[in-house]
C-alpha cells in the first residue's frame, strides 16, 4: 500500500477540517445532487449562474475527507467560470486523480488530489462534487438531478 | 471430527496467518463475513474430490453419497437450531434470499389490502425492502416499531409494541441482533406477543447464528433466516427455517425440476417442504460444508463463543469510550442486550477515512451505512465504523484497534 500521507495531504486535511463555501445558497438558480450509493457519500451543489458564469457556488454533503476536501476546492476553482472553462478544469482534475499525470502548474492547490490515483477506490470520492457541479451548470434552472456516478 | 480446542483456535483458520500492509492481520469485520476453519475448507474439497454428483436423481454410488451428505447436512443444521424436523430447513443462497422467499410466497398467499406488516426501525435493508415490496403488492401497510432512546441506545420500544400489535398485523419481521447497533432483541418475547394477535413472525438471524445459542422452538418463531458465511461456513449457502405446517401450505417461490410430484403439459403438483422450495440442482457442496461449520461451532460451544465475544466487546467499549471524540452507538457497556459488535462515530473523521487508516495498520473494519440508511438518518449519522468480534479474536487485537484509533485521532487533529 502507498503511504497514506500521499492521499491525505495537508491541503486535503485543511479543506476537510474547514470546508469553504459549505451550506445552502439562498440565491441559487441551479441545484444538483450526486450520490455514491456504494459508500453512501452525497453532495448537493448550489450555484447561481450570472449569465453563463458561476456567480456563487456552495455545497452540502457528507463523506470522507477526500470527497469533502475535493468539493470544497471545487467551489473555489469554479467560481467565475463558464461551462467550457469548468469542463476544462474538471478534465485536468479527472486526469490527475485517475493517472496522477497532469501539468500541475494549471491546478495550483488542486494538485493535492494527485495522491488519489494510487487509491482507485477513492477516485469516485474525489469526483463526486465535480460531477454534481457540472450537472448543475448544464441542468434546468432549480432542478435537482440525481446522478448515479460509477467511475 | 475431533472437537476443536480453544487453546489453539487461531491455528484452525488459515486466513488469519498473514500480513496486511506489513502488519499481522487483525480481522474485525466478522459482522460482514466470518473466516473459515480448516475443517470447513476440507469438507468442500473432500466433496469435490470424492463425492461430487447430483442429488436426489442418480442411482449410482456417487449420487447416493452426495444425497446422503446433503440430507445429512440438512439434519445437522436442523439440530443446530433445534428444528422439530429436518424438513423445516430449506437451503437458500443466504439470509436475503430466505427473507425474499417468505415475503413473496407467504406475502402472496396471506396479505390483503388493509393488512399491516410490522417491522422495526433498525432492520438491515434485506429485512426491509422485501416487506416494502410485499406490502405494496398486496395493498397492505408497513409499520415500524420505534427505537427507544434519542441518543441511539438502540433497544426496541416494547411499550409502543402494545399499540402497534393490532389484529390487523399479519406478520412481524425483526432482526435477532442489529448489524449496526449490536442490540440483541428479546426474540422469544416478540414472537409470543405477535402470536397473541395472530401475526406470523420472521426473524433475521444473520448476526446471531453462530454467535449465540439459538433454538427455534424455544424462540417460537414461524420463520427464521440466516447465512452460512457468517457462521464460519461458505458463501452462497443459507437457510430458511419455517414451521412445517406453514411451509406445506405455501406455493413454491421458484419452480422447475426437483420440486414436483407429477407434471403434465398443463400443470404440476408440488412435493412437500423442503423440496418444494429447492427448485433446480441445489448447492450441495456448500450445504455439506455448512454442516461442517455447525460441527465446528458446537465443538467449541456456542455459549462459550458468546462469552468470548462479550468479553472482547466489553473491553473494546471500555477502552474506546475513554478516547475523546468517539461516540459509541447502541446499548451501553455491559448491557444485557449488547452483542459482540461495536459501532462508533468519530468527531470530525468520516468512517471511510477511519477504515482506510486502520487498514494501513493491518486491521479490517467496516465503515459506512451498514445497509441501514433509514436508521442512519434517524440517528443523525451518515456512517459509523464497526468492529465485530468472533471466536478467534484476542485481547491483543483489541489493543491494536485502540492504538490505531488513537493514531487516527492524532493525524486528523493535525
Amino acid at each position: 500500500m502507498q503511504d497514506l500521507t500521499d492521499l491525505y495531504q495537508s491541503v486535503i486535511l485543511d479543506h476537510n477540517r474547514r470546508p469553504r463555501n459549505r451550506g445552502k445558497l439562498p440565491t441559487a438558480n441551479r441545484v444538483a445532487h450526486g450520490d455514491n450509493p456504494s459508500c453512501g457519500d452525497q453532495c448537493t451543489v448550489y450555484l447561481r449562474l450570472d449569465g453563463d458564469r458561476v456567480g456563487e457556488i456552495t455545497f452540502e454533503g457528507s463523506g470522507c475527507a477526500i470527497s469533502q476536501a475535493s468539493a470544497s476546492l471545487m467551489t473555489l476553482h469554479l467560481k467565475g467560470k463558464n461551462l467550457p472553462e469548468a469542463e476544462a478544469i474538471y478534465g485536468d482534475v479527472h486526469k490527475l486523480v485517475t493517472t496522477g499525470q497532469v501539468d500541475e502548474s494549471n491546478l495550483s492547490d488542486l494538485a493535492a488530489l494527485a495522491g488519489v490515483h494510487q487509491f482507485p477506490a477513492r477516485i469516485k470520492c474525489a469526483t463526486l462534487g465535480w460531477h454534481a457541479a457540472l450537472n448543475a451548470m448544464k441542468g434546468d434552472p432549480v432542478t435537482a438531478t440525481t446522478e448515479t456516478h460509477k467511475d | 471430527m475431533m472437537n476443536p480446542s480453544w487453546n489453539n483456535v487461531r491455528a484452525d483458520f488459515p486466513v488469519l496467518h498473514q500480513q496486511v500492509n506489513g502488519k499481522p492481520l487483525v480481522y474485525l469485520d466478522n459482522g460482514a463475513t466470518a473466516q473459515k476453519p480448516r475443517s470447513v475448507i476440507d469438507a468442500l474439497v473432500r466433496y469435490y474430490e470424492r463425492d461430487n454428483s447430483n442429488v436426489h436423481r442418480g442411482l449410482h454410488a456417487l449420487s447416493m453419497r452426495a444425497t446422503d451428505a446433503y440430507e445429512g447436512a440438512r439434519a445437522r443444521v436442523a439440530k443446530f437450531i433445534n428444528a422439530a424436523d429436518p424438513a423445516e430447513v430449506i437451503f437458500t443462497r443466504g439470509t436475503t434470499e430466505s427473507i425474499n422467499v417468505v415475503a413473496r410466497s407467504w406475502g402472496h398467499a396471506h396479505l390483503k389490502p388493509g393488512d399491516v406488516v410490522l417491522t422495526t426501525e433498525f432492520e438491515h435493508h434485506s429485512n426491509l425492502i422485501p416487506w416494502q415490496q410485499a406490502a405494496r403488492a398486496a395493498g397492505a401497510t408497513l409499520k415500524f416499531v420505534p427505537l427507544l432512546g434519542a441518543d441511539g441506545e438502540g433497544s426496541l420500544d416494547l411499550a409502543a409494541l402494545d399499540t402497534l400489535l393490532t389484529p390487523q398485523v399479519k406478520l412481524f419481521a425483526f432482526t435477532h441482533i442489529s448489524n449496526t447497533l449490536g442490540t440483541i432483541n428479546p426474540v422469544a418475547e416478540l414472537c409470543r406477543r405477535a402470536r397473541a394477535v395472530g401475526a406470523a413472525t420472521v426473524i433475521d438471524a444473520a448476526q446471531s447464528i453462530g454467535h449465540v445459542p439459538l433454538d427455534v422452538q424455544q424462540i417460537g418463531c414461524d420463520f427464521l433466516a440466516f447465512s452460512g458465511h457468517k457462521m464460519c461456513g461458505p458463501t452462497g449457502i443459507g437457510v430458511l427455517y419455517g414451521r412445517r405446517a406453514l411451509l406445506d401450505k405455501l406455493a413454491p417461490d421458484e419452480t422447475g425440476g426437483g420440486i414436483v410430484v407429477s407434471v403434465t403439459y398443463e400443470d404440476a403438483t408440488w412435493k412437500p417442504a423442503p423440496e418444494r422450495f429447492e427448485a433446480g440442482t441445489p448447492n450441495v457442496a456448500d450445504a455439506i460444508a455448512l454442516g461442517a461449520a455447525c460441527d465446528y461451532l458446537d465443538g467449541l460451544g456456542r455459549d462459550r463463543i458468546t462469552a468470548h465475544d462479550t468479553q472482547l466487546v466489553n473491553l473494546a467499549m471500555e477502552k474506546l469510550s475513554a478516547l475523546p471524540g468517539i461516540r459509541i452507538i447502541g446499548p451501553r457497556v455491559g448491557a444485557q442486550d449488547r452483542s459482540g459488535l461495536i459501532s462508533f462515530a468519530f468527531d470530525g473523521v468520516h468512517a471511510h477515512d477511519v477504515v482506510t487508516f486502520a487498514d494501513e495498520d493491518g486491521i479490517a473494519l467496516r465503515g459506512g451505512h451498514h445497509c441501514n440508511q433509514p436508521l442512519m438518518r434517524k440517528l443523525g449519522l451518515t456512517s459509523t465504523t464497526r468492529a465485530s468480534f468472533y471466536l478467534y479474536n484476542t485481547e491483543e487485537e483489541v489493543d491494536r484497534l485502540v492504538k490505531s484509533m488513537q493514531r487516527i485521532q492524532r493525524f486528523f487533529a493535525g
